[in-house]
């Protein structure tokens, strides 16, 4: 099932093949198909929606026949091609400060300079802003922000947050009225279509189906080895489930190839599949919290895996549902089912919450330590972090680590520093495994 | 001392005081007194006050504070204000709060309102949702459920109910005070010299820390004896200062501006003292009423989500021309989110009415003050010759 | 006998530590790190085998009258004769830079200024040495270079040359000869400078001998710091400079629990177990404030040396609050409290509290402060930052036992030292 292509010309100095599955190569085949269609929306006729990956309400975009284009793929993709710092200096330089999320400045960069989507071509100006107000407040001022640019509709969703730990019938019940009331109507006003609440559930079965098969691709690194790594390895996994292909048939054949690979790999033994080809053997494994730095993805992996560093759980994965708890879409109660969608993603779970995830995860995958990766863009995320670090050190034993980086601005990857940090930190996990020497003292 | 400089002494001490003297012994006075502590920029009060509480405003630790433990919680590039206040917490300053609210305001303190349950326990630790939908049946139902959810929390931590009559009576009481304060800003808005924007901020920190009854009389009479009073007028400009809703500058900036050569007659330092444009109603349901208020007579900041493309900055433009202000100085907290990311939308909507601006950012422990005197005095002078141009 | 050797290599020094079996301390080395990691590393680990040897020498000859001035003797002579072997090379590679067109029509001139010069300075290499002679700096560079540039000018008049050309022949081949390692054996050298001292009575003949012939074997060698990366070992052979200083401190002061090291250019909390493990450790985030450097910044805002920095601020009758620990805005900061009339003792004083303030976050988010507190690193060196620092332990963690090392720059590479040990005999 394993294609090797090349990354470098013949003749480049030391040919590497990077080894991509066939569920590689469909999702690539996905995202080229969004932004293709994304492209020659205005030629086509169709309509277009910005939105943001969580909380966001695909199964219900769709029924509207409307494309979905989400700028936060769109400032990663632009990160790891490279662009993204080009932009924040724009934005900079356009008067936005330096102290705020660099997902915002790559995306109004990017649209200052032309709006040209990672393979060239233009994107085409949202028809529609649904703006998901879920988990982090900066998606609030972003579409202000988008709205300023674009002048076009803009219809709030706006998702209470967890603030006990709890979601409520309250809030289930203020959600779906805002889906009644504000966003169904604005979209069926932008889209010419009628609302059908039969397509939706259609889509949230087909929702449903390749949520199960995640679930159990992100459970397979229980395994020792584990088959996957759940971070590095789980961007790409939940690819498909975050954004513009929930509830589609593409997304349920995604899983459905993704999960017969994984099971493949389990049933042989094997690690997880790097740039580099099948890692080495597996000698840390570490569940991680934070989003991963875009401008530097490879070097940071390679960080962990040139050290045998796998991680088996991680929160990131989660930030656009927590699927792994339970959660699925339900054709049976559609808008209460989106509701809880929403309500329920990583970033709108209040802290003490957060805390109790990664505890259960440093459990049950059975890890030996806990990594940060504290995101300066993202105060959702890392407000915080240094308090979880001491507790899931307090409540596990097992040593935390905490390195720092951004999103998409190249300027804020310290690659010595951060390997530096990483490297003191396998080393201790050894030592302490290999039991404690008596020196001198002793 | 005259009458002025002792109220003002009053509050200094007030707001120097770092341990909350005044509100430990309004607690002590009396058996089943509760106290709970806000965080910018909005909280219903009137619920704390029908409890038979103390609504105390927590707006961190200043520029007096030196905080060791709080910054062990927090990244260098997060702002000032959560790591002061987690260092009144963790050094006992705060240790008679009862309950601490924690409104939506931003990511950081949003957060902190869970870091606050780990770190305190004993604490009643509630994150206030506000709508963001402004439509009574849809934001309007889910913010009554929420303060029906926080009334039933005090009542709980006072041990008493809390009445309608009771929420009616301090709707009221607090109806006054947002008068009071209101006639504050009116008065300093076309007297600056007679109410310097450093007495006046010390003023409303005051209402953060007593009980607003007290707080009212002391508007009242901090009125009377400064109109009274005779001070010398400054040949300064008009500014609006924008963009301190949560973090607080140092009181130093704040006299720096007036010294630079600017009249500050507008502010958003403390929102929740005149969040409600005008009176809430007194009667009907007192949840309705309150609710009501949030959605359709409030302020707008950066938090707040303006449904209304072509009012977006509006209230700025407003709030320029009530006090007759001649400029706009954007003083924002280093890392503030919401008022940094707002900050682009409101300029532009200041220069589509050629209105001039300046902007800086400030952290609650600034030390330097040459470069706002500077900026300041630069703004100042250059308004001046734009309109004599 | 067998040897384990730890090196340290630091962006601004080399150090090596050399242990013996029963994990003593043989030897010490220090280096200025140079461009080149692998000389310095060559460097710190010859003199430390050189201290080691000087150690042994030292066990053989205790009890015996006069060891100490025997052993100086000893030293100074090794000294001349390394430095000697130095200056042989370093004209030889001067010679070898003097040709090319810049040279053509001077060479006679210029061979024969060299020929001056490097006489003078072999001429002066006994008083150098002599007993009681006070020299700036050990190192090569600093002590050929001083003598050249005394005698140079009048040696390029005498022979009708531009002293230019002989100072660009100078700057190239010192560059080569620092960077070349030592060479030969220390024994050897040992016994050249042995016989520089003339014949030796039998009651100390014997012991030298012995000591000299005792075979030092290079058991195991383990590199740290930030250079590691570039050291020509094997993997296994280098542990991050963490691991390695929290073993350090731990052998230095068994009961350390809690490690700070303030350097140049970062900061460092470790929590050790009983047994010298890190158990957790955190680092100055991303940004540098609160580091060493910072004090170094101000310390060049006041146009004053950094050793200053501490005598002065314990003058301080009080503290000024320093808000910001931004090395960006110091100085500003420190401007605008003296244009506010603040006494600058009284302003450093407040500068040093800030970076302590500094250190206490990162300690707190290590885990606080554990009896027994070892501090090390540059700032350690200073009294004013150390008062404030125990100040604050005391104000926020009730009595501990602070210790400081005078020799705490090794605590790194007695740490490898210590790792190579265990590599060894584990």
């Amino acid at each position: 099932m394993s294609t090797a292509i090349p990354t470098r010309p013949a003749g480049a100095a030391k040919p590497q093949a990077v080894v991509k599955d066939g569920s590689m190569l469909k999702q690539k085949e996905m995202i080229s198909g969004n932004y293709a269609r994304l492209e020659s929306a205005v030629t086509d006729g169709r309509k277009v929606v910005s939105t943001f990956v969580p909380g966001n309400l695909n199964e219900l975009i769709m029924c509207f026949d409307v494309l979905n284009n989400l700028p936060e793929i769109n400032a990663i993709q632009n990160g790891m091609r490279k662009k993204s710092g080009g932009y924040i200096m724009e934005a900079e330089k356009r008067g936005h400060s330096e102290d705020v999320c660099t997902y915002v400045k790559a995306d109004l960069g990017m649209i200052e300079k032309g709006n040209l989507g990672p393979d060239g071509q233009k994107l085409p100006d949202p028809n529609l802003l649904l703006l998901s107000y879920t988990g982090c407040f900066t998606f609030m001022k972003w579409f202000e922000l988008l709205r300023d640019r674009y002048n076009c509709e803009t219809a709030m969703l706006h998702v209470p947050y967890q603030g006990d730990g709890q979601i409520t019938q309250s809030m289930i019940s203020y959600v779906v009225k805002q889906l009644r009331e504000e966003v169904i109507p604005k979209m069926e006003r932008v889209s010419g279509v009628k609302f059908d609440i039969d397509r939706l559930r259609e889509n949230l079965a087909r929702s449903a189906r390749a949520e199960e098969d995640f679930v159990w691709v992100l459970n397979s690194a229980k395994s020792k080895p584990s088959p996957i790594d759940a971070y590095f390895g789980g961007v790409y996994y939940i690819g498909p489930i975050f954004t513009a292909f929930r509830g589609t048939e593409d997304a349920v054949e995604y899983y459905q190839l993704l999960r017969a690979e994984i099971a493949e790999r389990l049933a042989n033994g094997q690690g997880p599949v790097t740039p580099n080809g099948d890692m080495g053997p597996e000698r840390y494994r570490l569940v991680v919290e934070g989003p991963p730095n875009w401008t530097s993805f490879r070097d940071f992996w390679k960080m962990l895996y040139d050290d045998g560093a796998v991680v088996v759980a991680s929160t990131y994965t989660k930030v656009g549902g927590i699927y792994d708890q339970g959660f699925r879409h339900d054709p049976a109660k559609p808008l209460e089912s989106l509701a809880e969608y929403c309500l329920g993603c990583y970033t709108n779970r209040n802290m003490p919450s957060r805390i109790d995830l990664i505890e259960r995860y440093m459990n049950e995958f059975e890890a030996d330590g806990f990594l940060i990766n504290s995101i300066k863009s993202c105060n959702s995320f890392s407000a915080g972090q240094l308090l979880m670090l001491r507790e899931i050190e307090r409540r596990t034993g097992k040593p935390a680590a905490f390195i720092e980086s951004d999103l998409v601005d190249p300027r804020y990857f310290s690659p010595a520093n951060i390997k530096n940090r990483l490297e003191s930190y396998f080393q201790m996990i050894e030592q302490r495994r290999a039991g404690h020497v008596p020196a001198r003292a002793a | 001392m005259s009458h002025v400089a002792a109220i003002v002494a009053r509050c200094q001490a007030l707001f120097e005081d770092l341990n909350f003297t005044a509100a430990r012994e309004w607690k002590e006075a009396a058996p089943g007194r509760i106290v709970v502590g806000f965080m910018p920029f909005y909280v219903p009060r009137e619920l704390i006050h029908a409890a038979g509480g103390l609504a105390l405003g927590v707006l961190g630790g200043g520029d007096q504070l030196e905080v060791i433990q709080g910054d062990a919680y927090y990244q260098s590039y997060i702002c000032r204000i959560p790591r002061s206040t987690i260092e009144l917490g963790v050094t006992s300053r705060l240790d008679f709060v009862d309950a601490m609210l924690f409104p939506s305001i931003c990511d950081v303190i949003r957060n902190l309102s869970g870091m606050w349950k780990i770190m305190f326990p004993k604490v009643k630790s509630r994150y206030v949702d506000v709508p963001q939908n402004f439509s009574d049946a849809v934001g309007g139902s889910f913010y009554v459920s929420e303060l029906g959810e926080l009334r039933d929390i005090l009542a709980r931590l006072a041990g008493r109910e809390i009445t309608d009559d009771a929420l009616r009576n301090s709707i009221a009481v607090y109806n006054e005070n947002r008068a009071l304060v209101r006639e504050v800003y009116a008065f300093r808005a076309r007297f600056p010299w007679k109410a310097p924007s450093a007495e006046v901020y010390l003023l409303m920190r005051a209402g953060m820390v007593l009980p607003v009854e007290e707080h009212s009389a002391m508007l009242r009479d901090y009125l009377d004896a400064t109109a009274r009073e005779e001070r010398p007028r400054r040949d300064n400009s008009r500014v609006v200062v924008t963009g301190a809703f949560c973090e607080q500058p140092p009181l130093s900036l704040i006299k720096s501006i007036e010294l630079a050569g600017c009249y500050i007659v507008d502010d958003d330092f403390m929102l929740v003292n005149r969040w409600e444009k005008s009176d809430v109603a007194a009667d009907g349901d007192p949840l309705a009423a309150l609710s009501h208020a949030y959605l359709h007579d409030s302020l707008e900041t950066a938090a707040k989500y303006q449904p209304d493309q072509s009012k977006k900055g509006q209230w700025l433009i407003e709030a320029v021309q009530r006090s007759g202000a001649e400029g706009v100085i954007f003083a924002s907290a280093s890392f503030c989110d919401p008022a940094l990311l707002e900050r682009p939308m409101l300029q532009r909507a200041l220069a589509a009415r050629g209105i001039p601006y300046i902007a800086f950012k400030f952290a609650e422990n600034s030390g330097q003050m040459q470069p706002i005197r500077e900026q300041a005095g630069t703004f100042a002078d250059s308004i001046k010759l734009w309109s004599a141009a | 006998m067998k040897s384990f050797i730890g090196i340290d290599l630091g962006s601004t020094t080399t150090k090596a530590v050399v242990l013996d079996e029963n994990q003593d301390v043989l030897g010490r080395g220090i280096t200025n790190s140079r461009a080149n990691y692998d000389t310095a590393c060559k460097v710190a680990k010859y003199e430390a085998l050189l201290g080691a040897r000087f150690t042994l020498l030292a066990r053989a000859l205790q009890g015996i009258a006069n060891q100490d001035e025997f052993l100086s003797a000893l030293e100074r002579g090794f000294r001349l004769d390394l430095f000697l072997d130095h200056v042989d090379d370093l004209e030889a590679t001067c010679r070898e830079k003097a040709s090319g067109e810049r040279f053509k029509g001077h060479e006679d001139g210029v061979a024969t200024a060299l020929g001056n010069i490097f006489a003078a300075l072999r001429a002066d290499a006994d008083e150098l040495f002599a007993p009681g002679a006070r020299r700036k700096s050990d190192f090569f560079r600093d002590l050929a270079g001083a003598r050249f540039m005394a005698v140079g000018e009048a040696a390029a008049n005498a022979a009708g040359v531009s002293y230019d050309l002989l100072l660009n022949v100078y700057d190239k081949a010192i560059i080569e000869v620092e960077n070349r390692p030592p060479q030969g054996e220390i024994a050897d050298r040992l016994s050249r400078a042995l016989g520089r001292l003339g014949e030796l009575p039998e009651s100390l003949a014997i012991p030298v001998r012995s000591a000299l012939d005792i075979e030092m074997e290079e058991t195991s060698v383990v590199g740290t710091g930030y250079g590691r990366v570039t050291l020509p070992f094997a993997k296994e052979n280098i542990r991050s400079e963490i691991l390695c200083h929290g073993l350090g401190a731990h052998m230095m002061y068994p009961g350390t629990s809690t490690v700070l090291d303030i350097g140049g250019q970062d900061t460092k909390a470790i929590q050790v177990d009983p047994t010298g493990i890190v158990e957790n450790f955190q680092m100055n985030d991303r940004c540098a404030a609160g580091c060493g450097r910072y004090l170094g910044y101000i310390a060049d805002e006041m146009n004053i040396g950094l050793h200053e920095l501490g005598p002065l601020a314990m003058q301080a009758t009080r503290t000024v609050r320093i808000n910001s620990t931004c090395t960006v805005f110091a100085g500003a900061e420190l401007r605008d409290r003296l244009a506010l009339g603040e006494k600058r003792e009284d302003i450093i004083a407040g500068l040093h509290r800030a970076i302590i303030l500094r250190a206490m976050s990162i300690l707190s988010r290590s885990g606080g402060v554990r009896d027994q507190f070892t501090f090390t690193g540059g700032v350690a060196k200073n009294e004013a930052a150390v008062k404030e620092l125990r100040l604050l332990i005391r104000e926020n963690y009730g009595e501990v036992t602070i210790n400081i090392n005078p020799d705490s720059i090794y605590t790194g590479a007695l740490g490898a030292a210590c790792f190579a040990h265990r590599a060894a005999i584990h």
